[in-house]
């Protein structure tokens, strides 16, 4: 049945180039690992975009009952955690792939450095990987005061105060970041807001172009 | 993924056996274990999702209204407070009922929401009617719907105890057809 609905749009569409121009390639022997086991490396950038993916999935269904205000958020995650089934389950998932989603991005990233494919003509790839890094760390530091409990409000507190202390404009980057003078409502809406649509899109851009580029370049090649 | 089979029917005279292929093999295992783990992602999120519809309702307690003595046969508004849980929200919300006598001496309480679009009635004393603001909906003092609503308006439980009225679970009009 679905390969008849398949050709049923690829007749009118033409479809089929599109995908095969994304997913039909070859797995080089060196980046293998049914070749040489040592080659699971590779998988790291994969199982990073994997844990992306639940982190968008798990998010975007948690954004259904949490509230960002400071009444409520803390409130709304207990009740969501503890009173709605798989509660539990799914902010788990948001909260241990948090971690897990940095620890693959490290892995990945000793992988490139140790195979070197940072190098030519692969620099600009290694650039945008490190603006991901930064989109990831960002996206860990404003989920984090979420659930405004105490380990979240001090942490934040404690990460506004690193970031004051960049010279000269620390104190503008701290207001920026607290909407205020102090870590308070307005901090909680504006880390939401930044947590849920603006590093989000730009993780997505990235992404797309980290992508892009490893298709036009393909894998780097073995040692 | 069968060409091959086909293929091999086109030069053997005889049926070949369908063999499955080494590359349908793969592709049936392969897409079994992803779709198990990707089911192990889903599902839980879209029971998570969907937990609201199936939450047993709340069943409602008796709630104090008015003493008995106050209620005529003309239906009049009353308010009571009733504990509301609202997800982590909880209140007391304040929720009105039309009580009254009927003939035989019983009481009864209607509950104001409109049943054509859930509108708040009211009871209008000249024609003894509840009357709909919203769309002409009208209902007779026993909750009857005449026009435009298309079921009787709900009707509270009702006990009367130690000369007090009390309230409690809602449910469909048991006084009218
Ligand atoms: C790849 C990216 C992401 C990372 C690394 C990340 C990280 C985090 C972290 C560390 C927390 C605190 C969790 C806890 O303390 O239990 C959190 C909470 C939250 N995140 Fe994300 N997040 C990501 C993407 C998203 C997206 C895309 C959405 C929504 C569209 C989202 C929505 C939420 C919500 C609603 C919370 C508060 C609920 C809670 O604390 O359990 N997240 N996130
Ligand atoms: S809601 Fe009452 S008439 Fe439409």
């Amino acid at each position: 049945m679905f390969k008849s609905m398949y050709n049923w749009i690829d007749e009118r569409l033409d479809i089929t180039p599109m995908w095969r121009d994304v997913a039909d390639h070859e797995v080089p022997e060196h980046v293998n690992p049914a070749h040489h086991f040592s080659a699971f490396v590779y998988c790291f950038g994969g199982l990073t975009f994997f844990i992306t993916v639940i982190q968008i999935l798990s998010g975007m269904f948690l954004t259904m009952y949490y509230t960002p205000d400071i009444i409520n958020a803390y409130a709304s995650v207990d009740y969501l955690s503890h009173k709605v089934a798989f509660g539990v389950i799914v902010r788990g998932m948001h909260h241990w792939g948090a971690s897990l989603v940095i620890v693959m991005m490290f892995l990945h990233t000793l992988r490139v450095f140790f195979t070197g494919s940072y190098k030519a003509p692969r620099e600009m790839n290694w650039v945008v990987g490190m603006m991901i890094f930064g989109v990831m760390l960002g996206l860990g530091f404003t989920g984090y005061l979420l659930p405004w409990d105490n380990k979240a409000y001090f942490a934040t507190q404690v990460g506004i105060k690193i970031a004051a202390s960049v010279p000269f404009i620390g104190d503008y980057i701290k207001t920026l970041l607290q909407g205020g003078e102090v870590v308070g409502a307005v901090t909680l809406t504006r880390f939401f807001a930044i947590h849920v649509f603006f590093l989000p899109a730009v993780l997505l851009a990235l992404l797309a172009g980290h992508f892009f580029m490893i298709r036009k370049q393909g894998i780097s090649g073995p040692l | 993924m069968s060409d091959h089979n086909k293929q091999a029917g086109q030069h053997g005279e005889k049926p070949v056996k369908r063999e499955m292929s080494r590359r349908q093999f793969l592709s049936y295992t392969l897409g079994g274990a992803g779709g198990f783990m990707a089911a192990g992602i889903i599902i839980p999120m879209l029971r998570f999702a969907i937990d609201p519809v199936l939450e047993p309702k709340a069943k409602a307690d008796w709630i104090k209204v008015v003493e008995e003595a106050q209620i005529g046969t003309e239906p009049k508004a009353f308010q009571f407070k009733m504990h509301q849980v609202d997800g982590w929200y909880e209140s007391d919300v304040e929720l009105t009922a039309w009580i009254a006598k009927d003939s035989k001496g019983q009481v009864f309480a209607l509950n104001p929401t409109c049943k054509h679009l859930g509108c708040t009635v009211s009871f209008d004393a000249p024609s003894h009617e509840y009357h709909c603001p919203c769309h002409g909906a009208k209902y007779t003092a026993d909750g009857k719907n005449l026009v435009v609503a298309p079921l009787p308006l709900d009707e509270y439980s009702v006990k009367v105890e130690q000369g007090f009225v009390y309230v409690g679970q809602l449910h469909p009009n048991s006084r009218v057809k």
